[in-house]
């Protein structure tokens, strides 16, 4: 699988989010607040919104629509009404770049 | 008389027409606001709520301990009268924001204020947590929503009911007992997912057994003061929650896809804006369900300049939901557009803000003929 540039270090906010699209697909990549890099898929399992508008909160990202919950490090549905966990792809810093590999 | 059959079954025509036409699960306008200001409001804190839940909690005690010291004289009936709305209208909105997870930053804290809430209402912490969730995606679209109050034309019996709790405890009473017995409704099915059953049958067992040892006080004290306490609130305390709960949709539009059509925001006075925990910013909740109940008046002034004008009082509110209601017996396409300020921007034909009342709303297919007094609107 490729690693494709989403964007660059200071493009995000610690603890927040931004919304990258490649290839058909929406992804979100986050920045925690111990400044980790994350990448999951951008829209939200229970109704397609995009996280990007969502609220991080320590390791969790909040659905704007339903207030939702996922752990974006595993991706995992911590909260109803999300029962699916999301995808999540490797990320790698390089520089400042920010690489996330995901599929091709 | 009435010139459409509308269907509100949650499986029914109206149903399957909204989907249709794009109007299910559909995108909603939104007020431009820059990212930063929305993460500003969206905060979590958990201090706003520790201190309204210590004052509502603390209310309920010296109101409760009131009515038993003077119990059975009506000299308790004050006590009573503000225990109820406590217990009935406060938990409401105590239910609503916690389902939200909004009220606190710590989970838990919104968790178990969640179920206390449930449980004065009788609301069933599954089932309405995923009904609330219909609601936000489906916000008063025909056939989806299960959350709407008023129907066209309303049913008054209905309406009059509730101001007493009769006919949300008749459901929940229903559901209670249903769920208790591990069976699960075909509409309730249709928006509470497979996985989550099992825990909505294990509390309504749970709760039956709270019932059954309140039942079991009743009787050995020979007495219903523990049913003032507990289940009769509902009846005598919900008022507050019926008066401020028609204002949020009823008279507005349905089977549109911006909530400055379908929504209304009403300044109240601070006690009743503490019961209601300030939904009656309701245009703004929907609009930015992130954004906490303590931070809604400071969204409401960010983009006020984008809805309708605030109604000034409750009063101002009813005087235009009632006519309204009237008015749908003979015309179920009436509706209340609200002029939009000139700094707004304008209702937009994708969201169906062209719809006109009186005009025939799309997706509802009991339509007998053109309607033939449409007018455009006012």
């Amino acid at each position: 699988m490729p690693w494709i540039k989403a964007c660059t270090t200071g493009d995000i906010e610690e603890e927040d989010l931004i919304r990258f699209d490649h290839g058909g697909r929406s992804f979100a990549v986050y920045h925690s607040p111990d400044g980790e890099f994350f990448c999951t898929d951008g829209l939200c399992t229970h109704e397609d919104v995009h996280l990007a508008d969502g609220l991080v909160i320590d390791y969790v990202i909040e659905c704007p629509k339903h207030n939702g919950q996922f752990d974006y490090r595993t991706g995992e549905a911590m909260r109803a009404p999300v029962c699916k966990d999301l995808g999540t792809y490797p990320v790698k810093v390089e520089g400042t770049d920010v690489l996330i590999e995901v599929p091709a | 008389m009435a010139r459409t059959n509308r269907d509100y079954a949650l499986l029914g025509r109206d149903a399957k027409l909204a989907e249709e036409i794009g109007l299910v699960s559909a995108q909603w306008y939104h007020t431009d606001m820059p990212r930063k200001e929305m993460k500003a409001l969206m905060k979590r804190e958990d201090g706003p709520a520790i201190r309204d839940t210590a004052m509502l909690f603390a209310a309920m005690a010296v109101s409760a301990l009131g009515g038993i010291a003077l119990w059975p004289s009506w000299w308790s009936a004050p006590f009573w009268a503000v225990y109820g709305v406590l217990y009935a209208s406060a938990m409401d909105s105590r239910w609503h924001e916690c389902g939200h997870g909004s009220a606190f930053r710590t989970r838990w804290m919104n968790d178990a204020l969640y179920q206390v809430a449930c449980f004065c209402m009788l609301r069933n912490p599954v089932l309405w947590r995923w009904s609330h969730t219909r609601h936000h995606t489906d916000t008063i679209i025909v056939g989806h929503d299960p959350e709407i109050i008023a129907m066209r034309p309303a049913v008054v019996a209905r309406l009059v009911l509730n101001l007493f709790g009769i006919f949300e405890f008749l459901g929940n009473a229903r559901a209670l007992l249903t769920l208790a017995a591990g069976q699960m409704s075909e509409q309730e099915k249709s928006y509470v997912p497979e996985s989550e059953r099992p825990a909505a049958f294990r509390i309504a067992r749970i709760w039956l057994g709270i019932y059954a040892c309140v039942a079991a006080a009743a009787l050995a004290m020979g007495s219903i003061l523990p049913f003032m306490l507990v289940g009769l609130p509902i009846f005598y305390g919900s008022w507050h929650m019926v008066l401020t709960g028609y204002m949020q949709h009823l008279g507005l539009a349905e089977n549109v896809l911006d909530h400055r059509l379908n929504s209304r925001t009403v300044l109240i006075n601070p006690v009743s804006r503490f019961i209601y925990w300030n939904m009656n910013y309701h245009v703004e909740h929907h609009m930015f369900p992130m954004v906490p109940y303590h931070r809604l008046k400071d969204l409401h002034e960010r983009i006020r300049h984008d809805l309708p004008p605030a109604h000034p009082s409750m009063l101002s509110a009813y005087r235009e939901i009632l006519p309204a209601l009237v008015r749908q017996f003979s015309n179920p396409d009436w509706f209340v557009k609200r002029t939009l300020p000139p700094t707004a921007k304008p209702y937009r034909p994708e969201f169906h803000g062209d719809l006109e009342p009186g005009r025939p709303t799309p997706g509802i297919g009991g339509y007998g003929g053109l309607p033939p007094d449409a007018v455009p609107a006012e």
